[in-house]
């Protein structure tokens, strides 16, 4: 098999790894799904009237504020696992076996990539979890399955940039609380961003760095691909763009770090 | 296979030069050399901290040496790890297990990343784990496992890719008498079938009962290499000891034989000797010669443990813990106590 083969086959196995480590321990996927369900159905049920009052000029409707309300959580999704992958990186960087796989002939970029691939998958199982949920409350979407098909496309690709950034943070911490300090953004940003209100409801010193911060325009776009409702040109390149610099920056970071000789 | 054969034969397994290694001001590896024929057993014998871990980390690709050349299997250290890492197997101080899957997923995890067939990886890792005495705790997850397993498995897991050269650092550290002695067997095995065993280890007895050839590292240096025997010649220590039970034969041995060590309570006198054939009858024919027998005649050969304390330059054991740290040496025990902790990092 030629070199190329060879790195592929090594991505499977660590990606296989990854999954069996996943399919032993759900309890941690689990754990992450936790935080975006209860706060979906925390401003869906105890929130939603003041919430959706405040969005649609003074008229309650709570049905309402669940479409608004689903694309943001589902990216936040994608936050969340995000980190939980920042997490399991660093862990498995303290492993004896990491050392193992260092001095065997494998593609080294493997480790990282079966990383990135299983948090990518389980994500998306997530995402499923997730908008069964938001169907089961209300969420109507009303997308045409090619609107589907590039809102399944968006949310890998969101989830691909995030996973490469949390690998590098994971590289970067010592151990497992370091990299779920360091991973706070990604739980923090979408609180940030137009999940839960709308930017121009924002003050506007804040409003700036709402709109252009990485989940604004991916919600936007998925919003728009979901619901119906106008993504606009800005929102979609800036959310692919996003996508691509992230994934690009945190592969060569993580790629950088990993090739660094093991110090500690 | 066979053309593999002779290629090994003519090139040590292992050919280090001039190797150092420094974190910050601290010298880890001062220029060491090292040779190690193809299927011999190269120990390297050290107390904590001396620099093992660190030249094994070295010789396995797994960190870079800041001078020096070395050769693994026939290739080059600095300019084909790649190559190396398919001829070598390295098993840490530290376990290199998957604690999360079971015994059975780690061997079929490293059968794939030997890109082995699905059959072939299957039939490997079944052998192994039956020659590992691990088949009946194949379905548990490797976190479960004792002491003993987790390096058996961790051997077993080493040796999927069939290597040619196996890095074992301090392989039965931390293990109970028994599962030390299965180790010992199973290296000794993997030696019978040709494969060339690079050993760290702080147990004098270990190196002595596996290795051809023993290079002694203390704080970075080699002070010795030779085979167990070279090494305990190289140490004063060796003595013929005679025992009597008449006193006044003792005392006319005594007056009879010069630089004699003697002991009026237990009548023993104590020739220094290195027990070669020449020296035991010379001292038999001063005995003749003064008309004393002795009731018992022993020959006294210096253990490794007499090496190692003379090489590495730090007290013996049976004296006080007082005398050990004792103003003699400390600035020896200050730096072998630094050195360790670097080593440990490296380790990890």
């Amino acid at each position: 098999m030629s070199t190329a083969g060879h790195a592929f086959r090594d991505n499977l196995t660590m990606l296989r790894r990854n999954l069996l480590h996943a399919r032993r321990y759900p309890s941690l996927t689990l754990n992450i799904m936790l935080t975006p369900v209860m706060l979906l159905l925390l401003f869906v049920y105890v929130f939603g009237n003041v919430m959706s009052a405040g969005i649609n000029g003074g008229h309650a409707d709570r049905a309402d504020y669940v479409s608004y309300i689903v694309p943001g959580i589902l990216l936040m999704t994608v936050g969340m696992t995000a980190l939980g992958t920042a997490v399991s990186v660093a862990t498995d960087m303290t492993e004896g076996i990491m050392a193992r796989f260092r001095t065997m002939a494998i593609s080294r970029a493997s480790v990282l990539i079966g990383h990135v691939a299983g948090n990518v998958i389980q994500t998306m199982l997530a995402l499923l979890g997730i908008l069964g949920i938001g169907l089961a409350i209300g969420f109507r979407p009303d997308a045409t399955p090619v609107e589907w098909i590039a809102a399944a496309g968006l949310m890998t690709l969101v989830s691909l940039a995030l996973t490469w950034i949390a690998v590098g943070m994971g590289l970067a911490s010592p151990n497992a609380e370091g990299a779920s300090n360091m991973g706070l953004p990604l739980t923090m940003l979408p609180l940030l961003s137009s999940a839960f209100v709308p930017v121009d409801a924002m003050p506007g010193w804040f409003r700036w760095f709402a709109e252009y911060q990485p989940f604004s325009p991916a919600i936007e776009t998925l919003r728009g691909l979901l619901l119906g409702t106008g993504i606009g040109t800005k929102n979609a390149v800036l959310a692919v763009a996003w996508c691509l610099g992230l994934s690009l920056l945190g592969y060569l970071w993580s790629k950088a770090q990993f090739n660094r000789e093991p110090k500690r | 296979m066979l053309c593999g054969m002779t290629t090994s034969h003519h090139e040590p397994a292992i050919a280090a030069t001039g190797l150092r290694k420094a974190y910050g001001d601290k010298t880890v590896l001062d220029g060491i050399d090292i040779q190690v024929p193809a299927g011999t057993v190269f120990s390297l014998l050290g107390p904590n901290g001396a620099g093992k871990t660190t030249a094994v980390n070295i010789l396995s690709t797994l960190i870079s040496a800041d001078a020096g050349t070395a050769r693994i299997a026939g290739h080059d250290l600095a300019t084909e790890a790649h190559a190396i890492r398919s001829a070598i197997g390295v098993t840490g101080q530290f376990s290199a297990v998957d604690g999360l899957i079971t015994g059975e997923e780690n061997m079929l995890l490293m059968a794939d990343l030997h890109h082995l067939s699905r059959t072939e990886g299957r039939r490997v890792v079944a052998g192994l784990l039956e020659r590992f005495d691990l088949a009946e705790a194949a379905k548990k997850p490797a976190s479960t496992y004792s002491g003993g397993m987790k390096r058996r498995l961790d051997i077993a897991m080493t040796l999927v890719g069939d290597p040619r050269v196996i890095f074992l650092d301090e392989p039965t550290t931390g293990l109970d008498p028994r599962s030390r002695h299965t180790m010992w067997q199973i290296i000794r095995e993997l030696v019978g079938g040709g494969t060339t065993v690079f050993l760290t280890t702080q147990y004098l007895e270990e190196a002595d009962e596996l290795a051809d050839r023993i290079a002694v590292l203390n704080g970075g240096r080699l002070v010795a290499q030779g085979s167990a025997e070279e090494l305990k010649r190289l140490v004063p220590g060796g003595h013929v000891r005679l025992r009597f039970s008449d006193p006044e034969a003792h005392g006319r041995a005594a007056t009879a034989l010069r630089e004699v060590t003697r002991d009026d309570q237990a009548l023993t006198l104590q020739i220094p000797s290195d027990g070669s054939q020449r020296e035991l009858r010379a001292i038999l024919d001063w005995l003749d010669a003064a008309g004393v027998e002795a009731d018992e005649l022993s020959v006294h050969t210096p253990d490794l443990d007499d090496v190692f304390f003379a090489l590495t330059g730090s007290s013996v054991p049976a004296q006080s813990a007082q005398s050990a740290q004792s103003a003699q040496s400390p600035q020896p025990a200050q730096s072998a106590q630094s050195a360790q902790s670097a080593d440990k990092e490296t380790a990890r």
